[in-house]
């Protein structure tokens, strides 16, 4: 934003923010319409069905079909509901889902804002998602929605204590907070990437990737803990509490509530990328110096995009394959087993640097 | 001892991974889904579809007013009236079946003496209002003469084992 100032001028600046935003907002979009598309189609090859096939070629334009869909339906609001609220928490869960990727770097230099604290703002906003959640739940002014809400604040909030301490151990290896400086810290090859750590092996003995692996694993399973997907889709819970926060919810707000939701989704595996598996960085360094801007740009895109579908497929395979959680499990997992180990991670990275690390 | 090995099963996700090597054999196995529309699965001979009324290769209704089939109609959904006809035959004057009594159980058609009421192969008759579903003499006639070919087949088929 600074740097378009000083080029264009306040107004030109503020112009080209906006058109940057558009276009990131844009294809971020459309790429999300395919992804869901992705999504369907593994579930249904898991269960040997063919998915989605017959809106566009091979059902490409499906997700575009719901859309239409879900807009020209009639918006229910339900007799007792508390009417702004009950529109308001739609959109503060689409607004965070979308704010959060202002800071998500997809190739060097592609981002938005380059905030030196990143990670502290990427964590704040998708702590904050969990308010769109409960207004939903709250306001519907129904049972359903309101054990779903409930279900859904305790749990996000008991993941994201363990996703706090994951996201540390990450901090302190890169010794940053800017996202960009976490992906630089990665580069030159796959063992350097945060889940293998082979810098502290090869250069300090250290074999670190002991601590890191499990907690990269530990990091997915709390993402689909915060995004409410399988296994712990509890607060949405199909065969107790038919959907939810969701159902009272039709037509747009619920599409807001849906692409929201896939956001976030999208965005815990982009942070999987950028934290543990190198980001924008390709498994092998080579040296792009001499390339075109655009080529080199859109090859670093490459591996960011490929990864991050790579982990999307992950969390549909887990849909597919994972039955829910009891409540009580889920709990326990997370305060008795993930918070136990990520707090046991944050002091062996910690005792790493301060006694391992050279320089 | 087993609560040991199921810890160390739970830390390695062990469950999981033999979880995702199944499906991801499923995931690449061929499909069971049909294109409904355009594929349609195999229909077995004593498939009890939608009713018709057959004739006799020279076009002479085969029904004789017997009325047995609205004796056991376990829903009541058929009606006959009968009187005879200018030769003297005993004909239906009326025959009517509500489709949307039916419960499709094949009574009607075990019941004929004279293999004149059938439940053919089709079961693509949904419509849009409940009237088209009333049935009466000229419709169930109609089908029989678009279905014969299939529904003599059929028969002929399970003939062996009547």
């Amino acid at each position: 934003m600074s740097d378009f100032v000083a080029q264009f001028g306040v107004w030109g600046g503020f112009g080209m923010a906006v058109l940057q935003i558009l276009g990131f907002v844009i294809v971020l979009l459309i790429s999300l319409a395919f992804l869901l598309l992705m999504d369907r189609k593994v579930w249904a090859a898991v269960q040997m069905r063919k998915g989605p096939n017959v809106v566009g070629a091979f059902g490409l334009l499906q997700s575009f079909a719901d859309f239409f869909k879900f807009v020209f339906k009639e918006i229910v609001v339900p007799a007792g509901a508390d009417r702004s609220m009950y529109l308001l928490a739609p959109l503060i869960t689409l607004i965070l889902a979308f704010v959060t990727w202002a800071v998500v770097p997809v190739a060097p230099g592609w981002v938005i804002s380059d905030i030196n604290v990143g990670i502290l703002y990427l964590f704040a906003m998708s702590s904050l998602g969990v308010y769109g959640i409960i207004i939903g739940g709250w306001a519907s002014n129904s049972k359903y929605p309101f054990l779903g809400a409930l279900r859904s604040a305790a749990q996000m909030v008991s993941y994201e204590v363990s996703i706090g301490f994951i996201i540390v151990t990450v901090l302190l290896f890169a010794g940053s907070m800017s996202l960009t400086h976490i992906i630089e810290a990665q580069a030159g090859g796959f063992w350097n990437w945060n889940f293998l750590a082979g810098r502290a092996l090869i250069e300090d003995g250290w074999p670190m990737f002991i601590v890191m692996l499990p907690m990269a694993i530990i990091f997915f399973i709390s993402a689909l803990a915060e995004t409410n997907r399988p296994p712990f889709d509890l607060p949405e819970a199909e065969s107790e509490l038919v959907a939810g926060y969701q159902v009272e919810y039709s037509s747009t707000p619920y599409l807001l509530f849906m692409v929201g939701e896939y956001l976030n989704i999208v965005l815990m595996c982009a942070m999987t990328t950028i934290l543990f598996f190198g980001g924008w960085n390709p498994p092998f360094e080579l040296d792009t110096s001499s390339w075109p801007y655009l080529v080199s740009s859109l090859w670093y895109f490459f591996w960011f995009a490929i990864k991050v579908v790579f982990f999307f497929f992950m969390f549909a395979m887990v849909k597919a394959l994972v039955p829910r959680y009891r409540y009580d499990q889920l709990m326990r997992l997370g305060w008795k087993i993930f918070l136990p180990a990520s707090l046991v991670a944050v002091a062996v990275v910690g005792a790493y640097i301060v006694y391992g690390a050279q320089g | 001892m087993s609560r040991i090995s199921q810890a160390i099963r739970g830390a390695l996700l062990m469950d999981f991974w033999s979880a995702f090597g199944l499906g991801m054999r499923y995931f690449f196995t061929k499909k069971a889904t049909l294109n409904y529309p355009f594929e349609k699965g195999p229909l077995s001979p004593r498939f009890r579809g939608q009713h018709a009324l057959r004739r006799y290769a020279n076009g002479e209704e085969r029904c004789i007013a017997c009325k047995l089939c609205e004796a056991i109609c376990p829903a009541q959904a058929i009606t006959i009236e009968a009187e005879p006809r200018e030769d003297g035959s005993r004909r239906t004057t009326r025959y009517d079946i509500d489709m949307t009594k039916c419960i499709y159980c094949g009574f009607c058609q075990e019941a004929c003496p004279v293999d004149a009421v059938v439940e053919g192969p089709n079961f693509e008759f949904a419509a849009e209002t409940r009237e088209e579903l009333y049935y009466d003499k000229a419709k169930l006639l109609e089908n029989g003469d678009r279905w014969e070919r299939e529904i003599a087949k059929n028969l002929e088929l399970d003939a062996p084992y009547r």
